[in-house]
């Protein structure tokens, strides 16, 4: 039986985005020993995917298609956007810095638009194995674009190691998907057991979310599933742990938004709390252990853990301010990471040594434009206003509050103030320092282009919130 | 523009940054001047402000209200009553004077400087102005990025130490705020037929209704957050630094007008939201800010640097301010509220003339100098003035505040006790001690040091930086009720609006036992 067009329009996105990675590998063959146009070709389906899903997806709320399997509009719609956002940021950083021709450009933007696709099937799951496929997708192209400085070892050892734990990290997932399916005879999403009434075994139930939500607390990167990230998200090329943290990131919450819905957690307060323990402990560890870094993208990838452990309190408050919350800090997330790492990418040499913070000295001398956006994003990691970062954070902690995680919501902001100390340090260094450091802006304006968007975004959607809020309260 | 009078303060410091930051690198003089004209075009629409203000009303005026975030009932709300309007008087005062201070002494980034000293500005009106907490917040918190920044670029030799410390410090008391903010909306939300709300006026009204208990930890979150910025003993410890290491100006805005913050947060926030915590607390935080004012003075005393003086003695000023607010009597917060105002005067004047002596000097020990009214006698006059100014002489007006404010510790009812009068007018006397003796050394006795005997007297410029502040020094002494006025009748009614939240609180634990079981809920 053919689908009625509007399935199709449901995915038009997805159908964009997965589109242009063919005609890439396409094009790749006829450009093979020229400059390709592969990141052109990536960013325009990219934007083209970001607007289809705006404009028709936008007004709707959540709606059907594909006799259930898929669920469009709305939620996912908002999470389409972030995933472009995340893509777009990171490909033309990407671009910004391969000189000449570069081996395999493009088998990389291919990977990574082959890579949102999974992002966005995994937010528009209407059902398990949908949104296992999506994950998987995912997965795959990270395992790889990890590894693409294929002659740098710290590449080769992230690519590695991401794929070992993360083969086992889909294994539990796909286990539990089994066990809930043992329980409750569906893998749909639509008519998830919010309770453990009438299941003949609800003892399966429980082990198989467990499962579930180990599979996604790897894929977020929290305490006690983080130990791939740092060594990941260094080794990897800068703009694919850019991609990585942001996009990546954004997915996995948006499965947890979708698996453990507030009326699922509400009926499990076993994980409920074993969430907000893992919350808690993911903002204590990250923040803790950032401060004793010296290279940036390693700082960068432990706080990225904390924010993890921020995002998941909105999630264990399971209510509306929450719930909104964790889609707004998303895609203030996305610019604000996507942005540090950024900076990073743009300063870093090209022969793969670590960017340290001695490097940056007097970084706003050299090159004030991108000191200061530097400085943009890293008071807004810190969460100070009027930057994007600190509405993120007052929406999450406000959820957890509300629901009576008081103590959450103190864990975070006290841990918000060791992460000042090590975003600062990079304001420090760039501004209070007169010794010279190395790093310097290498004068292609693509990326700092990049960057200048991101930051007014941060400090518009900061100072405007109900932009993106207007949008978030259409998601459920 | 009466409407939009606030507004237009507000951001009229804001236009200037955007406009300086756009501005030719080079063009020195057109900056410090493009500077100067916004910060006195917020001076000129805050006096604007103060002629209108009708002082015999105790409510808000001149509100703006326009929803902001609905879904969270967050709006740019705006208004003020006379405590506010004298606080945004001073900070629109002060801003063009520091900047006029720091005319030739900042030389490298100055555009960067003069538009994080206009952002500085913005961020302090905002805080006065707003009555919404969450704007309050955001404000307070914003105005944390630009003094960073002034403390970190232009400071001295250890001015990274100072710049973080101070920076943490403020964060770590004002992230519990946050959190204590939050718990407030969602209490309010939580009462039948409620919302979440973070607007002041609606919180005011559910004030009554806070279940004791949890009054407590509001109070303390609350707090902790005004009281280092203050700061009060013991939190005292970043405000050396930051003072010492700081660019005169820097020191100037810092202890004039964010000083104040704090103080004006406990009586916007602190005292009429929880008044049964205020008066559970009451005698520990008046008795801290006793030991602030004895220990302020007593380090004062002893320090071998001029501007550490200054710094600790801005201690001792403010443990009288928060003495005089936990009086909870009319002439107590009179007092505090005008010496707020004195402090700034003073204090930023005294940093003032020992930034004009580092210029010269470029050091700041007491025992480089001695005899320098001889060859500075223009300095060494108004050094005096001043001076006298910050030890209370009668006549000029630390007498004023601190007069007030011990008489209101001695009558208050609440304090319950004259020794706390008794005990901080010990503190009268300690300044006295450490300023003559300072002033003793450093401008009379023999001039031996052949560097000293080469000093040039003040110039023009620094004149006019002076002048002003000296001008309002005698007037407030001699005549401070054209002040007084403006906020008596805002004193009156925030100590009628603390007893009544109090009496409601109490009428509301007895008539619902279930009030604390609500609390356990919650935590």
């Amino acid at each position: 039986m053919t689908p009625p067009i509007g399935d199709w329009a449901a995915i038009a996105p997805l159908l964009v985005i997965a589109g242009a990675a063919l005609i890439i590998i396409l094009v790749d063959a006829l450009f093979a020993g020229t400059r390709s146009p592969a990141s052109f070709i990536a960013a325009a389906g990219l934007a083209a995917a970001a607007a289809c899903a705006f404009f028709m997806g936008g007004p709707t709320p959540t709606f059907a298609a594909f006799g259930g399997m898929i669920r469009a509009g709305g939620f996912a719609t908002y999470f389409t956007l972030v995933f472009c956002l995340s893509g777009l940021l990171s490909a033309l950083l990407a671009r910004s810095r391969s000189r000449g021709t570069a081996h395999g450009e493009g088998e990389f933007y291919a990977l990574m638009l082959f890579g949102v696709s999974g992002m966005i099937l995994m937010a528009s799951a209407g059902d398990l194995i949908v949104f296992f496929l999506g994950l998987e997708l995912m997965s795959l192209s990270f395992y790889v674009l990890a590894g693409f400085d294929r002659r740098r070892m710290t590449s080769n050892e992230a690519a590695l190691k991401y794929f070992l734990l993360g083969a086992f990290a889909t294994g539990f997932l796909l286990y539990g998907i089994a066990l809930v399916y043992g329980a409750t005879g569906s893998t749909g999403l639509a008519g998830f057991p919010v309770g453990t009434g009438g299941l003949h075994e609800p003892r399966i139930l429980l082990a198989g979310l467990a499962l579930l939500m180990t599979g996604l607390m790897f894929k977020v990167g929290a305490v006690p599933f983080h130990m791939w990230v740092p060594d990941v998200y260094e080794g990897a090329p800068t703009p694919v742990s850019a991609f990585m943290s942001t996009g990546g990131k954004a997915a996995a919450f948006s499965g947890f938004l979708i698996v453990f819905a507030p009326a699922v957690l509400m009926a499990q307060p076993a994980l409920r709390n074993v969430l907000a323990v893992a919350a808690a402990a993911s903002m204590v560890a990250g923040n803790i252990i950032a401060v004793a870094q010296s290279s940036i993208k390693r700082m960068l990838a432990y706080s990225s853990i904390a924010h993890a452990g921020y995002i998941l309190s909105g999630v264990v408050a399971a209510n509306s301010a929450g719930s909104n919350g964790v889609l707004y800090y998303l895609m203030a997330y996305t610019l604000m990471n996507a942005g540090a790492f950024g900076v990073v990418s743009i300063l870093e040499s090209e022969d793969g040594t670590m960017l340290t913070f001695d490097e940056c000295a007097g970084l706003s001398r050299r090159s004030p434009l991108l000191a200061a956006l530097a400085g943009v994003f890293m008071f807004s990691l810190a969460g100070v206003p009027p930057f994007a970062g600190f509405f993120g954070k007052y929406y999450v902690f406000t959820g957890a509050v509300e629901a009576g995680y008081t103590w959450l919501a103190i864990t975070g902001v006290l841990m918000s103030v060791v992460s000042a100390y090590y975003y600062l340090r990079l304001v420090v260094v760039m501004y209070f320092n007169d010794k010279p450091g190395s790093a310097a802006f290498d004068g292609r304006p693509l990326g700092l282009a990049v960057l200048i968007i991101a930051a007014i975004a941060l400090a518009g959607f900061g100072v405007f919130p109900s932009i993106l809020l207007g949008m978030t309260a259409r998601c459920f | 523009m009466e409407q939009h009078i606030l507004s237009l303060i507000l951001f009229t410091p804001v236009a200037g940054a955007i406009i300086i930051a756009l501005l030719p690198k080079g063009a020195a003089r057109l900056i410090r001047t493009a500077g100067m004209l916004f910060s006195l075009g917020a001076l000129a629409l805050s006096v604007w402000l103060f002629l209108a203000f009708d002082g015999a009303r105790g409510d808000m005026q001149f509100v703006e209200k326009v929803p902001w975030i609905p879904s969270l009932d967050v709006s740019y709300h705006t208004g003020i009553d006379g405590i506010s309007l004298l606080l945004i008087v001073l900070t629109t005062f002060l801003t063009p004077l520091a900047l006029l201070a720091s005319w030739e002494s900042i030389t490298v980034r100055l555009r960067g400087y003069v538009a994080l000293m206009l952002l500085l500005e913005a961020g302090t009106l905002g805080v006065f102005m707003a009555l919404d907490i969450f704007l309050f917040y955001v404000f307070w918190e914003f105005m944390l990025i630009p003094m960073y920044f002034i403390i970190g670029i232009w400071g001295g030799q250890e001015r990274i130490y100072a710049a973080i410390k101070f920076f943490l410090y403020t964060m770590a008391g004002s992230l519990l705020m946050l959190v204590a903010i939050i718990w407030l909306g969602s209490y309010a939300a939580s009462l039948p037929g409620g919302a979440f709300t973070t607007d002041l006026l609606r919180l005011y009204a559910i004030a009554p209704g806070i279940p004791m208990g949890v009054q407590v930890w509001m109070f303390l979150a609350f707090t902790l957050s005004f009281a280092i910025k203050i700061p009060i003993f013991p939190l005292h410890t970043w405000l050396p630094d930051a003072h010492v290491q700081a660019p005169t100006a820097g020191s100037v805005i810092l202890a004039g007008v964010l000083l104040k913050m704090g103080t004006y947060g406990l009586l916007r926030f602190c005292l009429p939201l929880f008044p049964y915590a205020t008066f559970r607390f009451l005698p520990y935080l008046a008795g801290l800010g006793i030991v602030g004012i004895l220990y302020g003075a007593l380090v004062s005393m002893v320090q071998p640097d001029l501007k550490k003086l200054v710094a600790y003695s801005s201690v001792s000023h403010l443990g009288f301010v928060v003495l005089g607010i936990f009086a909870i009597t009319e002439e107590g917060m009179q007092g505090s509220v005008i010496q707020m105002i004195n402090h700034g005067l003073s204090t930023g004047a005294l940093f003032l003339l020992v930034g004009m002596i580092y210029d010269r000097r470029h050091t700041r020990m007491i025992r480089d100098f001695g005899g320098l009214a001889r060859p500075m006698p223009v300095f060494a006059t108004f050094f005096m003035i001043v001076m006298l100014s910050s030890i209370g002489l009668p006549g000029l007006n630390g007498f004023v505040g601190e007069f007030l404010i011990l008489l209101g510790s001695f009558r208050s009812a609440f304090l319950g006790s004259p020794w706390y009068a008794v005990t901080a007018s010990v503190g009268v006397i300690l300044a006295a001690v450490y300023l003559l003796w300072s002033y003793q050394r450093v401008f009379f006795g023999k001039n031996e040091n052949p560097e000293n005997r080469s000093l040039t007297d003040l110039t023009g410029r620094e004149i006019a930086v002076l002048l002003p502040v000296v001008f309002f020094i005698v007037w407030i002494g001699v005549c401070p009720s054209t002040f007084l006025e403006k906020s008596a009748a805002s004193t009156k009614s925030l100590i009628h609006r603390i007893e009544e939240t109090r009496r409601g609180s109490y009428a509301h634990a007895a008539e619902a036992p279930g009030g604390e079981s609500r609390e356990g809920d919650r935590r």
